[in-house]
């Protein structure tokens, strides 16, 4: 029954499986991206209050999701791999890093996009928009700590330990922001009330959300591909790999 | 002649606060970090009290918090530097219990100290004397977490060339909710409002690290030291 998991614990297998999976992951993100786009950006109806500014969480929010479970994954895999010394959970997990990172950012960016018709200002300490940022926070420390260790291997399992004390934290830093917001309610942001959001805007919603989770996918594959190769360099089977 | 886990807590407590009053300008110097740098804000800012007294409470916690982590870097460094440390994590008794005691005698040392001087910055803030009990109990409870906090950032760190700019990167994302409660539950004191949810969630998050981090340090030793 635990076969498949101590095959994933082989470097070897893992590299195949992403180099198999990669095509897959990055077609399907194309196919699910490219119609949530059109859709969302094309036929999508505006907005009653926001009018087409809107259109904007069709990259924000699913950005904006991905940056957390990207993180889960990583403590995830750092985790296992310090439990069970599996060394591919920490290529998994230093693979995973940038690309949190970089979604953290984006859900950032178009976030303070969105704040500026709608708040008339691009950066607002709202609640959502602080933890986030605190999140960007955690992964550049996460990926510091990597790098900055001379012995990889000790690099990796810091990181691990670092991003697992980050993930108990996680939910403590969001509601203590938010309890902090509510504090300070008044001088600040005016809240929007969710619309129930209509069918024409949630299926494109819904296909992105796919979509990132799969374009993750596709991108995690790749990398992780390069930092097996990276780790296992000294390895018979890497030349052999490399050679065909 | 054997020493049970508990007797070996207190004997590195002993050891740490013999220590730490032999060389006591580890004790003085983050105070005066913590002195010079609410003497900061009036000077940029501005001179009168009553808007002092607004942003007081978030200037004695920041104030507070970075003093606090500048005197991380003496937690395990100097152990770590005379072998001292691989000493006692050799010695038998469980990491975890050996941290646990470093940590609590730093706390003892450097976070009480500097809840004792708080008065002193909180009346120069404008911070009136009612609020003071709870910005003590307040900055009691958020300095031991942030030694709980710190000592895992500490024991990931140790011999690191840049450890310091790293700790503080690592340690101050983590710490945040407590500059929130904290600096919250001072300013409701201030404005004479009920201080006794922000202090009751301060008190979790202690009880939460003083459980927890212990171990989560001793494992961040483990990786760092062999």
């Amino acid at each position: 029954m635990w076969t498949w998991f101590y095959k994933l614990a082989s470097p070897p297998y893992v590299y195949g499986v992403a180099a198999a999976l990669m095509p897959w992951f990055l077609g399907l993100a194309l196919l699910t991206i490219g119609y949530g786009l059109i859709a969302g950006l094309g036929f999508a109806p505006p907005d009653y209050q926001q009018g087409d500014a809107f259109r904007i969480i069709y990259v924000h929010v699913p950005s904006a999701w991905m940056s957390e479970f990207v993180y889960t994954t990583m403590a995830l895999a750092g985790g296992i791999a310090l439990i069970w010394r599996i060394k591919v959970g920490h290529a998994v997990a230093a693979a995973s890093a940038p690309i949190g990172a970089s979604l953290t950012l984006l859900a950032l960016v178009t976030g303070s996009m969105w704040g500026k018709p709608m708040w008339g200002t691009y950066w607002a300490w709202d609640p959502r928009l602080t933890s986030e940022l605190i999140l960007l926070f955690l992964y550049v420390g996460v990926m510091s700590l990597r790098s900055a260790f001379e012995d990889p291997a000790r690099g990796d399992r810091a990181a691990a330990l670092l991003a697992v004390v980050g993930a108990v934290n996680v939910p403590i830093i969001h509601y203590s922001v938010v309890w902090w917001n509510s504090l300070h309610q008044g001088a600040t942001v005016a809240k929007l009330g969710k619309p129930s959001i209509a069918g024409s805007m949630l299926w494109p919603l819904l296909s992105m959300f796919v979509g990132f989770m799969l374009f993750y996918g596709a991108v995690l594959c790749l990398r992780l591909q390069g930092e097996v190769l990276n780790r296992e360099r000294q390895s018979a089977w890497v030349r052999e790999a490399i050679k065909s | 002649m054997t020493v049970s886990a508990w007797e070996a807590f207190w004997l590195i407590v002993r050891r740490e606060m013999r220590l730490s009053f032999r060389r006591p300008e580890q004790l003085i110097q983050p105070l005066v970090f913590f002195l010079i740098v609410t003497t900061l804000f009036p000077l940029g800012l501005s001179l009168q009290l009553s808007l002092l007294r607004d942003i007081a409470p978030g200037v004695l916690w920041v104030a507070a918090l970075l003093s606090a982590l500048l005197s991380l870097d003496f937690l395990f460094k100097s152990d770590a530097d005379d072998g001292t440390l691989e000493q006692l994590a050799l010695s038998g008794h469980g990491l975890t219990v050996i941290v646990a005691a470093k940590t609590l005698s730093h706390w003892l040392v450097t976070g009480l100290a500097l809840v004792l001087v708080s008065p002193i910055v909180g009346t120069a803030l404008g911070i009136p004397v009612e609020a003071f009990a709870t910005m003590l109990v307040s900055l009691a409870l958020g300095t031991l977490t942030l030694s709980w906090l710190g000592a895992i950032g500490a024991g990931l760190t140790i011999g690191l060339r840049r450890g310091n700019v790293l700790l503080s990167l690592i340690v101050l994302p983590l710490a945040m909710p407590l500059l929130i409660f904290g600096a919250g539950a001072t300013d409701r004191a201030i404005s004479g409002t009920n201080a006794a949810g922000a202090l009751y969630l301060l008190a979790a998050l202690c009880v939460f690290t003083c459980t927890l981090a212990p171990f989560a340090a001793a494992a961040a030793l483990r990786i760092t030291l062999e």
